[in-house]
């Protein structure tokens, strides 16, 4: 019979969800609630924190052993710098927490955080990175010469050389404004303490679960083995929950000094201001074309604000250096210069956001890409075709392998899907009428399901990358595969037990995937960088062939036959091209209660280990769009992708991962942005304020899938989470660029709200 | 629990709600009808009413009935009930037209049309009806009843004619004559977003001209208010889209646009010029 990956089965976790049935970290009783104070300025120091009379309040003096979140990079001049888990004298930005309040209910303590009084002297706030990074600016950090946290830069041989000769220069200056990830669960927290093992069993919303263990136990000396770290169902993460959140710490810290149990749950408010932001960036790009519009050499200047602390564990440079080896994207371009910053600010800190810094990378290069086009006066297919990486495997000039992928046949197919051709006849008859319409390409790659060796790269103490399963057949038949990556909503438990029942020839399920518990799944490095599928998925495959072996050994002993000549399918394991079956139940039962019949240790345990060098995925989204000239609205007619994540395990949780990913890049593109005013005040505090994509925004989204099975992954299966996210902005910005072209209009900066495309358009006159 | 403490009192009529508000009004008592302006603000601790006198639970007071040639609307008539046509006529068309733009499914199964007036926001849809065609309040409080005009009820930034002691237990708005035209018109940044401008016209075709025009605009000034220049200029004219466009033009020249970083007064006008047009437009199909 046909496989079972591939096939677009529905997911096997989806019927407890949508039920109610889930377990999600604020459900749980405790006999404490948590609110944390939080400062309401923006830089300054304090003076005295004065709780209400009998109310149970904890300040950094109360936790004077535990140390400070600091993260650390061993490369590119990085300063690493120090976050206490409530503030130590200093606030940094609204929000900080400072001091943290226990109390019997969620409302009382509100009510108490409400009237504890904090007196700080304010100092004057840094709030944004152009403003950081120049000359005389404050200093947001005493030991941040000139606010900058990080400086890398790169410049290959030849690059001088190459522009001194080159036909043709291009720049584009783009900014991306600020984001927050908003997933549908903020954050929560629950630890209990247990008095007769003397463990903390911490239940949070958490993308990394062994490496919260890790981390929380070294801030505060306890040994890992008395932590003991659970991530129920998480609704949401993209990244903004694989960060270490300091109040993790403090409830931890609270459970063993109370010896019971605490719980917090952050509301959103709080999650707009004081959770993690990304992706607050201004890049610089300039391209060097020959005659031919070929692209000859590239220099880029990366900006990011950064906020006011380090996230654990990628540290204040997470952007920056996404920027300096990736820039060049899905483009052939042997000359390349970069120099990336990162300033910080009195603002949220930044951490990893779907894409992390590549959806702003994407949009500087294809904005490039567009206005070079426009100057050699052909059309951005064409100017694509004569750039895009067609040979593999490539080495980019940032020395980056790229395996073999389709970078020009997803466009070519985008472009037929959308009919590009005629799409100018009508765009010319709309703007006779008045109406302006725009089309925009964004091609990308993505790298995803890298290993250690990739993280390694970027000097991180922490070095992530591989992931470890351990798959069990029991005694009775069915299967469970412990993780150490952590699904979140992906649907991974689904495709890994697709994966795994191909190799036993078992139904998905009768495989139970277990994750997200410390004491019961092996060390891992959790759900994040669009690796889950690539690595867990390779190491789900090499355990499952391990127990395959096995049970294709006991077979060929019971069914008196070669091994080699047994076939494990629909439940059974047969000699091929005979009606001779054994059911495998039959087979795992004796393999631990016959044990003494096999040359094979008893049982049916085996673990894998995976540590792939990573995979680029790509793809290509054309958007079609239409720009209210009298309004500046912008309407959104198709949103093609054409893409290309290898052999798809599960066609339908593929496509839901494009079309949620395009979302938040449309939202990234029109709609989100977090606003702080110069004094460092949050404005974007609510849903109100911040506006996520509706349904009502959001177009229907088609989708085409080419398959490239030549890649290094062991699955053929490539990383996609983030491309949705990644490649959405720039289509929609370019197809507004395109809208505007009658009027000589351009917008760089995301997003294009009302008030920048009416900017632009007076601009031009 | 996300607001401060406050004292709940759950009304069972009229009177006992207005005699609770003149009581507690001057230590911050408020009136709670549908919530979806007081409860989200309550939440951010923005408002921290003292006391709030629930008056959801009072009989009668979601009554919506045409008396003689008004529409009355009850304290507690749910913005959703005017989905369907709530009225036969010209009336009925609007108001479900306009309905529409409020909110989300759920705000509008809360929210009361009289909760939108007396939270007057500038954006607030109900409002530019009540501006436009002259509506009228019926206001309970300790020194009586009284009916306040359209016209001097909006004085401010969600700021009304209607004491802190003063309960608007109904609202009451003029039929629409058989024949009447209307159109209406919103731009927000998403749909249900509150409006950065948005307009109202109604008039009467007579011999082939427009007579009795209305062109109201609202979320663009501090309140919505009829702009008798645009009705000058369409008054008498045949309506076309020349004539609209010259009332549009108009429009925009007359408002003084709120500031705001989000939405830059040129940008506020063109938005005004565009709903003006559009809802005129509209007025025709």
């Amino acid at each position: 019979m046909m496989g079972w990956a591939g096939r677009p089965i529905l997911r096997l976790e989806d019927p407890a969800l949508v039920r109610g049935q889930g377990h999600f970290t604020a459900d749980l009783p405790a006999r404490f609630r948590v609110r944390f104070v939080r400062s309401v300025v923006a830089a300054g120091r304090i003076v005295r924190i004065m709780p209400p009379d009998g109310a149970t309040v904890f300040t950094i003096a109360d936790l004077a052993g535990v140390k400070p979140i600091r993260p650390m990079l061993h490369k590119f001049g990085y300063i690493p710098i120090e976050q206490p888990v409530l503030a130590d004298g200093i606030v940094r930005y609204v929000g900080d927490p400072v001091a943290v309040v226990v109390a019997d209910s969620d409302a009382a303590a509100e009510d108490i955080a409400d009237q504890v009084e904090v007196e700080i002297i304010a100092a004057a706030p840094v709030t944004n990175a152009r403003d950081a990074a120049a000359p005389g600016a404050p200093l947001v950090r005493a030991e941040v010469p000139g606010n900058i946290v990080v400086e890398a830069a790169i410049e290959t041989a030849g690059h001088r050389l190459a522009i001194s000769r080159t036909h043709r220069v291009v720049a584009c200056s783009v900014r991306s404004n600020r984001q927050n990830a908003s997933p549908l669960e903020p954050r929560a927290a629950h630890a209990a303490f247990d008095p007769a093992s003397w463990r903390v069993t911490l239940t949070a919303t958490t993308q990394t679960p062994h490496m919260m263990r890790t981390v929380i136990a070294d801030l505060l000396g306890i040994r890992e083995a008395d932590l003991r770290v659970i991530a129920p169902d998480v609704g949401g993460g993209f990244g903004q929950k694989m960060s270490l959140a300091p109040e993790f710490v403090v409830l931890v810290w609270l459970a063993r000094h109370l010896r019971t149990s605490v719980a917090w749950t952050e509301d959103r408010r709080e999650n707009l201001m004081a959770s993690f932001h990304a992706r607050d960036m201004d890049l610089s790009v300039t391209g060097a074309f020959d005659a031919g519009a070929k692209l000859i050499a590239l220099t880029g200047e990366v900006l990011a604000n950064v906020g006011a602390y380090a996230p654990y564990p990628n540290t204040a440079a997470v952007e920056p250096l996404m920027s300096l080896a990736e820039l060049p994207g899905p483009y052939d371009v042997a000359e390349y210069a970069c120099r990336v910053r990162g300033a910080v600010t009195n603002t949220c800190s930044s951490a990893p956001y779907r894409g992390v810094a590549r959806p702003a990378l994407t949009l500087a290069m294809e904005r490039l890409m567009d206005k070079a086009a426009r100057e050699f006066g052909i059309e951005p297919w064409d100017i694509r075709r004569r750039n895009l990486v067609t040979r593999f495997p490539y080495v980019s000039a940032s020395g980056l392998t790229y395996d073999p992928g389709t970078y020009l046949e997803t466009m070519e197919r985008a472009l037929s899907m959308a009919d590009a051709p005629s799409f100018r006849a009508r765009q010319a008859v709309a703007r006779a009428a008045g109406r302006y319409l725009g089309i925009g390409l964004s091609t990308f790659c993505e790298r995803t399901g890298y290993g250690s060796p990739a993280f390694a790269a970027r000097g991180m103490d922490v070095t992530p990358g591989w992931e470890t399963v351990r798959i069990a057949m029991d005694p009775s038949g069915a299967v469970e595969a412990r993780i150490g990556a952590s699904p979140h909503g992906q649907g991974l438990e689904t495709a890994l037990a697709q994966i795994i029942a191909d190799e036993l020839g078992v139904t998905p399920e009768a495989i139970r995937v277990i994750h997200g518990d410390t004491d019961d799944t092996p060390y891992g490095w959790g759900t994040f960088a669009s690796r889950s599928l690539v690595i867990a998925g390779g190491a789900s495959l090499l355990a499952a062939r391990k127990v395959r072996r096995k049970l294709l050994a006991i077979a060929a002993t019971m069914l008196e036959a070669d091994a080699a000549d047994i076939m494990l399918d629909d439940g059974a394991a047969r000699i091929v091209g005979t009606d001779r079956t054994i059911p495998i139940a039959t087979l795992a039962r004796a393999s631990y209660h016959q044990a003494h019949r096999f040359e094979v240790e008893p049982g049916l345990a085996e673990s894998a280990t995976y540590d792939p060098a990573g995979t680029f995925s790509n793809a290509c989204h054309l958007a079609i769009v239409e720009v209210d000239v009298e309004t500046c609205a912008v309407s959104i007619e198709r949103f093609i992708v054409a893409e290309d994540a290898g052999r798809l395990i599960n066609p339908m949780i593929v496509d839901g991962q494009i079309r949620g990913g395009v979302a938040q890049g449309i939202a990234n593109a029109l709609l989100e942005e977090v606003v702080y005013t110069d004094a460092g005040d949050p404005l974007s505090t609510s849903f109100a304020d911040f506006l996520l994509p509706t349904v009502r925004e959001i177009p229907r989204i088609e989708i085409a899938h080419l398959q490239t099975s030549a890649t290094p992954s062991i699955t053929a299966a490539k990383g996609l989470g983030e491309g949705g996210a990644i490649g959405a902005p720039a289509a929609v910005m370019n197809a507004i660029n395109d809208a505007l072209a009658p009027f000589g209009a351009e917008i760089d900066e995301m997003p294009a709200t009302p008030a920048r495309i009416h900017a632009a358009l007076r601009e031009a006159g | 629990m996300k607001p401060a403490p406050f004292t709940y009192h759950a009304a069972r009529s009229v009177e006992q709600a207005v005699a609770l508000l003149g009581a507690l009004a001057p230590e911050g008592g408020r009136i709670l009808a549908g919530g979806q302006s007081l409860v989200p603000i309550m939440a951010f601790r923005l408002a921290q009413p003292s006391h709030l006198i629930d008056i959801n639970r009072i009989p009668g007071l979601d009554r919506m009935a045409v008396d003689g040639d008004r529409l009355s609307v009850g304290a507690t008539v749910r913005h959703a009930a005017f989905r369907a046509s709530a009225v036969p006529g010209p009336l009925g068309g609007l108001l479900a037209t306009v309905a529409a733009h409020i909110g989300h499914g759920p705000i509008r199964a809360r929210g009361t049309l009289c909760g939108s007036l007396v939270h007057a926001d500038p954006a607030s849809e109900w409002c530019l009806v009540f501006a436009t065609l002259g509506g009228e309040m019926v206001a309970h409080g300790p020194r009586g009843v009284r009916t306040i005009a359209a016209a001097g009820w909006f004085r401010g930034i969600m700021t009304t004619a209607l004491a802190e002691d003063e309960m608007l237990v109904e609202a009451r708005l003029p039929l629409l004559v058989g024949g009447a035209r209307f159109g209406f018109c919103e731009q927000s940044r998403r749909a249900g977003d509150f409006a950065m401008a948005m307009a109202l016209v109604t008039y009467r075709v007579v011999d082939g001209r427009i007579i009795e025009p209305r062109v109201g605009i609202g979320g663009a000034e501090a309140v919505p208010r009829r702009v008798t220049a645009a009705e000058a200029v369409l008054d008498g004219h045949v309506p076309d889209p020349a004539a609209f466009a010259r009332a549009s033009d108009v429009a925009a020249a007359s408002i003084e646009p709120m500031e705001d970083p989000q939405i830059p007064v040129t940008l506020r006008r063109d938005l005004v010029r565009a709903s003006t047009r559009r809802a005129l437009l509209g007025s025709l199909q």
